[in-house]
């Protein structure tokens, strides 16, 4: 997107809603190192969201939509789940269709963008709950993978369909008592990551929301990755305080307790060799920038 | 965003984006004789088509494949195997919402398998192109001709067609773009054909120049926001309406669902001109009417001619168009019809049942039915109407008595 197409024309500008006059003047597009710590001195790309108080969802939205690179041009796929809730507060395009299909829905969309826009980059990014990436959606999310299509996959692991009101879900603990688990769920937690891995994601992290530092640096690395070599995947714990009983205080410390090194969501990385390459790659690139610019700066004030 | 025409210019195969109008009806044609499967893969390489999927299937698999061998000859923007009919029509819905001209090909258990897509894609208003060629849906499995499809197409706000030949295939493929992209319908299209009768057998089709294609799709145009981040997005609403249980929730879905409803009404006016009227009228007077949709017409035809061999006259409505419904057109053609005959390809009759639901007295729609992929030879027709009229036959051979 152009920048200039989302200004206001002045004559209109008074009349146009306060949240879009604080888009246009406020929000980070077209700032590339644009992250997390832009959140309460910029506009968000987040407007509100109608999810339960508390909700560590609302906390993961907020960190991925502060980290894309390049939300001037993002599209983002969503599915049915409590992050449906979201979407139509998000200040970029994103598609709503059915529930599971989000992955063929990016495919088909990040190869249009690549069709009508060649020479450009339009970052795609999906969205979606655990019930949608691993259960009805899974076969989607693989095919998607083994074909190599260029997009970023992110499951909110909240281990168990939350907007349906806590059934059993893949990703569930095993013996985790639940809805439609009456007896306890009988097989043990899909093991999504390894699967992302064997499937040919370039770049696959499980951890949990608890650090926007981190999450900036996972959300960035995926989204490159993706951009340039292929498939990624990031799978973190959001979990449903609604759900396990706990208080709308109580997410961080949840999260916290989950990714303890013997935990389900310690933190764990893979990264393919060219994924490898590429990172340190742009790493060196940014250090250089970083040191001319320095450099610029030392010698005007010289 | 470009105002300036592109037509008379060309795109990368050497190809002038032609006056749609003018390549349609008044451009030289050559005849060919090729198969139905053929004939897709001619109108698909002048329909300047940015993305097709595929996914094999009989009796389309052979069609889907030729359009493979466009995308390698460079007639297409992308092109793939999708991993599931269900997957497929996603990824045709996620390249339409990026603002794409989009093709698909289906048949029989792969449109039932696509079905929750269809309404979604009407719903976000995607112009999508779906060759359907009709095949057996039942158990035990059935590759066989067979229309029962058809009828679930035709309530989930999809525009359906159904050709008749070859050649109605090719002509209403290119023109199904025009309609189907106006702003005012900016819907999608089950474009059906009865599988084998039309796919696999080989016919005469006059086809447009080769050298000339339909202008691109603009998506710009579209009466909805394309998903390409190139126009400023918006907080679409404060609280999704699937939240809420109240009036204005109701009325959202409920507005919505009437305009997808009104768009098709809506794409009369471009179909009628684009396809020469939603039906075709030959000899309505008759007291006999044939009325049918695709290769029934052709059988229909067959019939008339050995009916009128004894001296009894015999009317045609073919029905070209389903969605929208011909409502208007049909009561006028079969206003002074005695006996309405609809000879259809599958076991319900739904378009005996559309029928008696449209005209006054519909006690005089009666129909032969064959399915299953049974094939309906004239006499069988012929033997209907004489039984409608009174006529003693003796009984067909094979069929007992
Ligand atoms: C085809 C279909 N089946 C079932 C549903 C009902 N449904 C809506 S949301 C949902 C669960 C979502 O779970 P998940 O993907 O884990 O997201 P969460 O709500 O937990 O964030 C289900 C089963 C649906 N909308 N569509
Ligand atoms: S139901 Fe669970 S996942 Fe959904 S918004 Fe509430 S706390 Fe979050
Ligand atoms: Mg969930």
């Amino acid at each position: 997107m152009s920048l200039e197409r989302i200004k206001i024309a002045p004559e209109m500008f008074d009349i146009m809603p306060p949240e879009y006059q604080d888009l246009v003047q406020k929000a980070t597009y077209g700032n590339e190192s644009r992250g997390w710590k832009d959140i309460g001195t910029s506009k968000e790309l987040i407007e509100e969201h109608s999810l339960c108080a508390g909700c560590p969802e609302s906390m993961a939205f907020r960190y991925i939509l502060a980290s894309l690179p390049n939300p001037e041009d993002t599209v983002m796929v969503g599915s049915t789940g409590c992050t449906s809730l979201v979407f139509p507060h998000v200040g970029i395009h994103n598609i709503h269709s059915l529930f599971g299909n989000q992955n063929a829905i990016a495919s088909g969309l990040k190869r249009a963008l690549t069709v009508r826009f060649p020479g450009r980059v339009k970052d795609v990014v999906v969205l979606a709950g655990d019930g949608a990436t691993v259960d009805i959606g899974l076969d989607m999310t693989l095919q998607a993978w083994f074909r190599q299509e260029k997009f970023t996959t992110i499951c909110f692991d909240n281990e168990l369909y939350a907007n349906t009101g806590g059934q059993e879900s893949g990703l569930m603990q095993k013996g985790f008592v639940a809805k439609m688990a009456p007896i306890g769920k009988h097989f043990e937690k899909v093991r999504l990551p390894e699967i992302a891995r064997e499937s040919g994601c370039h770049y696959v992290v499980n951890c949990t929301v608890s650090k926007p530092n981190l999450i900036e640096k996972v959300v960035k690395n995926a989204i490159y990755i993706a951009r340039e070599i292929g498939p990624t995947y990031l799978q973190l714990y959001t979990p449903c305080i609604l759900e396990i009983g706990k208080n709308s205080m109580e997410g961080l410390q949840e999260m916290r307790d989950a990714e303890k090194p013997t935990e389900r969501f310690a933190y764990r990385e893979y990264i393919s060799e060219p994924a490898k390459e590429l990172i340190a790659e742009m790493t060196a690139k940014e250090k250089e920038r970083k040191a001319a610019l320095k450099k610029q700066l030392a010698g005007q004030n010289a | 965003m470009a105002t300036q025409s592109v037509i008379g210019t060309k795109n990368k195969k050497g190809q002038v984006f032609a006056d749609p109008w003018h390549m349609m009806n008044e451009a030289p044609r050559t005849p060919c004789f090729f198969t139905g499967s053929e004939v897709i893969k001619e109108a698909i390489r002048r329909a300047n088509v940015d993305v097709m999927i595929a996914y094999p299937i009989t009796p389309q698999s052979e069609a889907a494949a030729l359009i493979g061998e466009l995308f390698a000859e460079g007639y297409i923007g992308d092109y793939f195997r999708g991993e599931s009919e269900f997957a497929v029509m996603g990824q045709c819905a996620g390249a339409a919402f990026g603002g794409a001209r989009v093709f698909t090909t289906t048949a029989g258990p792969g449109t039932m398998r696509a079905m929750e897509n269809f309404p979604m894609w009407a719903g976000a208003r995607l112009p999508i192109q779906m060759i359907v060629t009709c095949r057996g849906i039942n158990s035990p499995l059935s590759i066989q001709p067979d229309t029962l499809e058809i009828s679930y197409l035709m309530n989930t706000g999809m525009l359906v067609w159904h050709a008749e030949s070859a050649q109605d295939f090719y002509d209403w493929m290119l023109k199904g773009f025009m309609v189907t992209e106006e702003p005012d319908v900016h819907l999608p299209l089950a474009l059906c054909c009865d599988g084998f009768f039309v796919t696999h057998t080989k016919d005469m089709v006059n086809l447009t120049p080769v050298d000339m294609c339909l202008p691109p799709y603009d998506p710009y145009r579209a009466p909805v926001p394309c998903m390409d981040m190139e126009c400023p997005p918006v907080r679409m609403m404060r609280d999704p309406f699937v939240m809420k249980s109240n009036y204005i929730s109701y009325a959202t879905h409920a507005s919505w669902q009437q305009e997808i409803w009104a768009a098709a009404e809506r794409s009369r006016k471009h179909t009628i001109a684009w396809l020469d009227g939603l039906i075709e009228v030959e000899n309505p007077d008759a007291d006999v009417l044939l009325v049918a949709s695709g290769t029934a017409v052709s059988q229909g035809r067959e019939a008339k001619v050995l009916l009128e061999e004894e001296g009894i006259e015999v009317g045609i409505v073919k029905i070209k168009v389903l969605r929208p419904w011909p409502h208007e057109e049909i009561r006028e053609a079969t206003k002074n019809a005695k006996h309405i005959i609809v000879p259809e390809f599958n076991v319900t009759g739904w378009l005996a049942k559309e029928i008696r639901a449209t005209i006054p007295n519909s006690e005089r729609v009666t129909g032969p039915r064959v399915c299953g992929g049974m094939t309906m030879p004239p006499e069988i027709i012929v033997e209907h109407i004489k039984g409608a009229l009174g006529i003693k036959v003796a009984a067909m051979a094979g069929r007992g008595s």
